[in-house]
């Protein structure tokens, strides 16, 4: 959890106004407790009992808002995403791509890479999540599990950097080939121009001043 | 890394790069002289005028037949997730809807129902504020498979499908503008609900639409359905079974023609799809023609949806259109004044007036926004090209921290390998005009 | 070989610029460049609502050497950007760009790393035409605008002449935000 106070380090009040203080708590990386409820119980139980090394391979289990997350360790997430798709009980067949988030606050776990799963069969969905740190941005590919994360895994290069191993033909997809930097990076800027009026210039919008 | 003739690697200073350009023609124009048969690699765009928008399609051809069928996309990348990084979480809407700009009413719906979720306020959503999504988002549905119809057509050679189909969309396109004001890219459904309510004049007005739409429809079926010449450009083109649709990740016309009958509004219903009478059209053909069947279908259960949604709004006349909680439903109330479209007069003299609690909260709101609590979601619409999915994180701020979309378009052009290798050129551009994408939304 | 190199002078001239004039405008023929939003309200605008072949404007030229007019309908990616210069160094002279939309005109609404700032970065720009996107009408008014100015745009030595004022013009020009306000 990252703790980030506002101007004159105000402790515990609500007030938005910037010059109170202002505290910003980063994501948690909690689990969740069980009954986790509706068909989460029995996906987790199915899934431990087609994957037997469930407790080493998924760090944490969180439900909020009605969606299942599963944070797996890299290492196993190709296994853990075979059985996911062809284990009869679970049949994810359709990965809906990778989303991939990144938290420099995070240190040692900086980026996160999302895999929605869809079962059509059960009609359920679940979110498999890795993190992997900034030192070591390796995942292994998941095209030989789905084939339509093909161009998912480019962009997640792409746009943060992250190597696929196994993917052939990890280029770059939606930047021109030859770019420099991943833009969605949370230490990559904007890159606006001052928008020119007549007798001014009015900064970029990721230079402008914010009260968040 | 394994050689990739396309994407050679160079070790510099920064690390590996990697050229995909066309620097290396004369390695490969040497190397194809060197084969004995006869290869040419042919570049189709980004320029060119079946490729859908900014597509480029590179071919490898031995004669007339297509060997290998790559996609070059991101020609039209506009870092729209990272700036909406930079903009309150309402403001977001307005960069988010001009991804898939031809379906732009699914984008903003798709975004606000996930920070709807993450807000925790998607069962407060009010009743009237649902109807008028669904009856936008269908309404979109038609729009979208008219551009379909009539660029499809084009492409293959019909040119009178394009004003055809024309005629249609602008009749939804009037709607839209009574409705929201603008044409196209409206940002008109929020998070909350939608951003000001539909005149209750139109609500006639759109039904008399849906009946001249519907005898139109009639002619535009007689155009292309059963045509033997369109049937010969599309039968058996293009072919993609369920299969390879699974694994590809395809949803949507693609992977109902081939015989799924799988649809978000149905299985997973939104917005209060249950409760509306319609069907899910499937062929079982998985090919050009039966996604071409899929979307003429589409039509017809479309203006029934919108049929019914006009029902449920003239019911729920005088609902409100906005979540309750004031300190997240958009506070302004627009109508047309002397100067064109802006604040009403009512909601200025409550503001400034009677409500100082309302006037707090529309500043704040309008500046700041409203924040979001910590956490991710994600949430999904069936959009005429499939399943555009959001996901969104928050870090509990009034910006969002990732807002990464999953557009149909993107997955569904990873097919055109499978569906146009071992055809002939022609039938690309059938194939490319079934997938129907639409490059705003590959590219985002 | 083209009529800009059997010129005459004086006031036969200004007979030809008419005459070459009126015969251009009413002939012009747009390149298909349309890229994103304002692309399906360029297609809209040919379509038979809002008629864009009243003004011979309805065939649209899939090569740019058969084009004169090229309007740029929507957002210009850094990767798209030299593509864009290709297809306009491909086309003949005379010919006119027409920058359609918000996107094309300054960057629009996306002011960041992905998008050319305005495609005159890229392009000489005859016709600006914002809007997001812009109606058909607006495109409509924008094509007849640019009808006018090609209508009476000069040849010859008129021409050079008018190239050299506008150069010196555009030498001595502040750029806008450098103005002191409306009063200076």
């Amino acid at each position: 959890m990252t703790h980030d106070d506002g101007m004159f380090g105000v402790q515990g009040t609500g007030d938005t106004s910037g010059f109170g203080g202002l505290a910003k708590t980063g994501a948690s990386t909690g689990s969740s407790e069980r009954p986790y409820g509706s068909y989460f119980d029995e996906l987790t139980d199915d899934l431990e009992r087609a994957y037997p090394q469930f407790s080493e391979a998924i760090e944490a289990v969180v439900v909020y808002r009605g969606e299942l997350t599963l944070h797996v360790k890299r290492e196993k997430l190709e296994e853990v995403a075979r059985n996911l798709r062809d284990n009869p009980k679970l049949q994810f067949e359709m990965c809906l791509g990778v989303s991939g988030v990144h938290y420099p606050d995070q240190v040692g776990r900086e980026l996160h890479m999302v895999y929605p799963l869809l079962s059509m069969t059960h009609n359920r969905r679940v979110r498999l999540e890795v993190s992997v740190p900034d030192a070591d941005p390796h995942i292994p590919s998941l095209v030989e599990v789905w084939a339509g994360n093909n161009w998912h895994e480019r962009e997640a290069f792409d746009m943060f950097g992250i190597i696929f191993d196994g993917h052939l033909g990890l280029t770059r997809i939606l930047m021109p080939d030859d770019w420099v930097g991943h833009p969605q990076r949370k230490d990559y800027p904007l890159g606006g121009i001052p928008i020119e009026f007549q007798g001014a210039t009015f900064p970029a919008p990721s230079e402008r001043r914010s009260y968040q | 890394m394994t050689f990739d003739p396309y994407a050679s690697a160079t070790e510099t200073t920064e690390g590996r790069v990697y050229s995909v350009t066309g620097g290396d023609w004369s390695d490969l124009s040497t190397e194809i002289g060197a084969t004995k048969e006869e290869r040419v690699v042919v570049n189709m765009g980004p320029q060119h005028p079946s490729t859908h928008g900014v597509l480029r399609l590179i071919l490898e051809l031995e004669g007339e037949t297509v060997t290998e069928a790559r996609c070059g996309i991101g020609y039209l990348h506009t870092g729209i997730e990272k700036n909406t990084e930079y903009r309150t979480w309402t403001q977001g809407v307005t960069y988010v809807t001009r991804m898939d700009y031809l379906a732009p009413i699914f984008n903003e719906t798709a975004y606000c129902m996930s920070v709807e979720k993450l807000l925790d306020i998607h069962e407060q959503i009010p009743e009237r504020a649902q109807v008028i999504r669904v009856m936008m988002m269908e309404l979109n549905r038609i729009s979208s498979h008219m551009v379909c119809f009539g660029t499809g057509g084009l492409e293959l050679g019909a040119i009178t499908p394009m004003f055809f189909a024309f005629r249609e969309r602008e009749t939804v396109l009037d709607i839209f503008e009574e409705v929201s004001g603008l044409r196209m890219n409206m940002a008109y459904i929020r998070p909350g609900g939608v951003a000001q309510d539909v005149p209750q004049e139109s609500v006639s007005r759109i039904r008399e639409a849906c009946k001249e739409m519907r005898k139109n429809f009639k002619d535009n079926e007689t155009l292309l359905v059963g045509n033997s010449i369109w049937m010969k450009r599309t039968k058996d083109i293009g072919y993609l079974d369920l299969a390879g649709c699974m694994t590809l990740g395809i949803t949507g016309p693609i992977l109902r023609a081939a015989g799924m009958p799988w649809d978000l509004r149905k299985s997973q219903p939104y917005s209060g799809y249950e409760n509306y009478n319609f069907d899910v059209i499937t062929a079982d053909t998985a090919d050009a023609y039966g996604r071409f069947l899929v979307r003429m279908g589409e039509l017809e259960q479309s203006l029934r949806i919108i049929e019914q949604c006009c029902d449920n709004l003239e019911k729920l006349a005088g609902a409100p259109v906005m979540v309750a909680d004031k300190k997240i439903a958009w506070p302004s109330q627009m109508s047309v004044g002397p100067d064109g479209m802006g604040n009403s007069l009512e909601h200025i003299r409550k503001i400034m007036g009677e409500s100082m609690e309302a006037l707090i909260h529309h500043f704040k709101i309008v500046t700041e926004g409203f924040r979001v609590p910590a956490g991710q979601a994600y949430a999904a619409v069936e959009s005429p090209r499939g399943e555009t999915g959001v996901h969104t994180v928050s870090d509990g701020g009034t910006r969002p921290y990732r807002v990464h979309f999953r557009e149909p378009s993107f997955n569904n052009l990873q097919a055109t390998a499978a569906m146009c290798e071992g055809g002939m050129i022609a039938d690309v551009i059938a194939s490319v005009a079934s997938i129907d994408p639409v490059m705003g939304g590959v590219d985002r | 070989m083209g009529i800009e190199e059997k010129l005459p002078s004086g006031f036969l001239l200004t007979t030809v610029e008419k005459l070459a004039g009126y015969m251009r405008k009413n002939s012009l023929w747009p390149a298909t460049f349309g890229l994103a939003c304002c692309a399906i309200e360029m297609m809209a605008t040919t379509t038979a609502k809002y008629d864009l072949s009243r003004f011979g404007m309805e065939v649209f030229r899939a090569s740019p050497r058969q084009a004169d007019l090229m309007i740029v309908a929507g957002r210009v990616s850094n990767k798209m950007a030299p593509v864009l210069r290709q297809i306009y160094d491909q086309m003949a002279a005379p010919k006119w760009v027409l920058s359609m939309g918000a996107c094309a005109s300054s960057g629009g609404m996306f002011n960041n790393y992905a998008i050319v700032q305005g495609v005159d970065h890229i392009v000489p720009v005859d016709i600006y035409l914002p809007g997001c996107p812009p109606r058909p009408e607006m495109l409509m008014n924008a094509i007849i605008k640019l009808h006018e100015q090609i209508g009476s745009e000069k040849l010859g030595s008129n021409r050079e002449q008018i190239v050299r004022e506008v150069e010196a013009a555009a030498l001595a020009s502040q750029p806008s935000h450098a103005h002191n306000g409306l009063l200076a």
